[in-house]
């Protein structure tokens, strides 16, 4: 009898929720593009030309740009709809700090909630505490301290922030280089200097000793921000990213099929120039774009986050 | 002995360390011509809409198939359904096991966990229970012909299957600590 139920506690659901099975799905998205998609048909599009997840939104970056105003999370029933029309994983953004609109993502099933800069901020000083949800979420950084701060608030993956919404993708490898350049940096640190820089960088302690010890981010980091050519693609994975994110690139061009096909192709086989080569060819207009130089500074959505 | 991770997306690197720690070389594999002279294949986690359509658009299915017909082939979640004969999706799928799966099967990823499983095949001798992780994973539905269940939940539901030296486990071995399935592994080769 006793031993019948000791039988019963082995096979018991664990860790529902827990830091291992969060940053696991992440793991599992690596060396994949993660597509914005606004409607149930575009979110097909994307699983059909092989995107891992999409990102459910009311609007790509590029017409949160063009509208103007206060962007939100988007429509619950609209997540839901896309929800229903795919089988690969499906995300949702709330705003900065707005750990309600966090809640109801969760309450809808989505399987990560990133905390974005693209949507108006919620809280001018305070992030969500994701240590409180079984859903895990993807947060932006634009260096180590950033990244390092949003681990520490419980962030199962970090993307590199770019500039959304610019088809311009110079903040994207700047941000990339920034993260990957400070932990070299720190991997060549002596121990008893980490205090000071974990000062410095206003990260935890902790997890700037564990950052030295892998020698990498201790989640998965994706790049994100101005991304639109498998080109593109290819050159934040070469610098060292573990995937893509796709915003506006995919949708705002003039053939979303087969740019999105490519984009995928391109991040797998990302040190193959033939390959590369071969895949970018005949695409179709690219998005337009905006140079991140011509934008001010109230217009750049990567300084927002704290 | 040299062992190729099938590296289209997902979780190849885990495997890669898995298999570095237990000091067996590793070959990542993206083109057919890169399965040349390797004794044994992991397809790993991942999207499997993903890994199937690269396997596609890249020429791999045969040669896959054709590698498999020799060698042992063990796929971990996307890579079990990407074994599999059938699944509840229309996808495309290697087919070389005898089993029917369904994915998401324990629902979305806010439903993911671990479970501490008592796996016969894989055992040392000491009844260590394995931690094993599901993440947004499939279950197998049917287990036919000459494929066998090796390990299941409690409630009776198969979640890895081996038909020979072809081995399928729903769950993430290479996201634990524990190596007893890639040894268990490893001991198929060259048998």
């Amino acid at each position: 009898m006793k031993e019948k139920e000791n039988v019963k506690k082995l096979n018991e659901k664990e860790e529902i929720g827990s830091t291992r099975v969060k940053q696991g799905l992440a793991q599992m998205l690596k060396g994949g593009v993660i597509m914005d998609v606004v409607t149930p048909d575009q979110a097909v599009i994307a699983e059909e030309a092989g995107a891992v997840a999409v990102m459910a939104l009311e609007r790509v970056p590029a017409d949160i740009r063009s509208y103007g105003g206060v962007a939100r999370m988007s429509d619950p029933g609209m997540i839901r709809e896309i929800i229903k029309s795919v089988s690969i994983p499906v995300m949702a953004k709330c705003r900065i700090g707005h750990f309600v609109e966090a809640q109801i993502l969760e309450a809808l099933g989505v399987d990560y909630v990133d905390e974005s800069e693209v949507l108006t901020p919620a809280d001018l000083k305070h992030h969500v505490n994701k240590h409180d949800f079984k859903v895990p979420f993807v947060c932006g950084c634009r260096n180590l301290g950033e990244a390092l701060r949003r681990i520490g608030e419980g962030a199962a993956m970090i993307r590199t922030k770019g500039e959304a919404g610019t088809g311009d993708v110079v903040e994207a490898v700047m941000h990339a280089r920034t993260v990957l350049g400070d932990i070299q940096r720190l991997k060549f640190m002596p121990e008893d200097e980490l205090m000071s820089y974990a000062k410095e960088i206003g990260a935890p302690y902790e997890w700037v000793k564990e950052t030295k010890k892998l020698g990498r981010l201790p989640v998965v980091n994706f790049a994100a921000g101005g991304i639109a050519t498998p080109a593109d693609a290819a050159l934040m994975m070469q610098i060292g990213v573990d995937g893509v994110f796709v915003g506006s690139g995919i949708f705002k061009s003039k053939d979303p099929g087969p740019r999105a096909k490519a984009i995928v192709q391109a991040t797998t086989h990302y040190n193959n120039p033939e390959i590369l080569a071969k895949v970018s060819e005949n695409l179709g207009e690219p998005m337009v774009g905006i140079n991140v130089s011509d934008l001010s500074e109230n217009e750049q959505l990567a300084t927002r986050g704290w | 002995m040299q062992i190729g991770v099938l590296a289209l997306q997902g979780a190849f690197i885990e495997h890669i360390k898995m298999l570095t720690l237990l000091g067996v070389k590793t070959v990542e594999v993206r083109l057919p011509k890169e399965l040349k002279g390797l004794d044994g294949l992991i397809i790993p986690g991942g999207e499997s809409t993903t890994i199937s359509k690269l396997a596609v658009n890249f020429d791999l299915m045969g040669p896959l198939n054709e590698f498999a017909a020799h060698n042992p082939v063990w796929g971990t979640c996307a890579g079990m359904i990407f074994m599999a004969s059938e699944a509840d999706l229309d996808q495309p799928l290697l087919g070389l096991m005898d089993i029917i799966v369904k994915r998401n099967a324990f629902g979305r990823q806010v439903d993911s966990f671990k479970a501490n499983l008592t796996i016969p095949a894989i055992d040392d001798g000491d009844h260590r229970p394995f931690p094993a992780v599901f993440i947004r994973a499939p279950k197998l539905v049917a287990v036919n012909g000459k494929a066998r269940v090796i390990a299941e939940l409690l409630d009776g539901t198969a979640v890895a299957a081996q038909e020979g030296r072809w081995l399928a486990t729903a769950f993430h071995p290479e996201l634990t600590d524990d190596d007893r399935f890639h040894r268990y592994f490893l001991s198929l080769i060259g048998t």
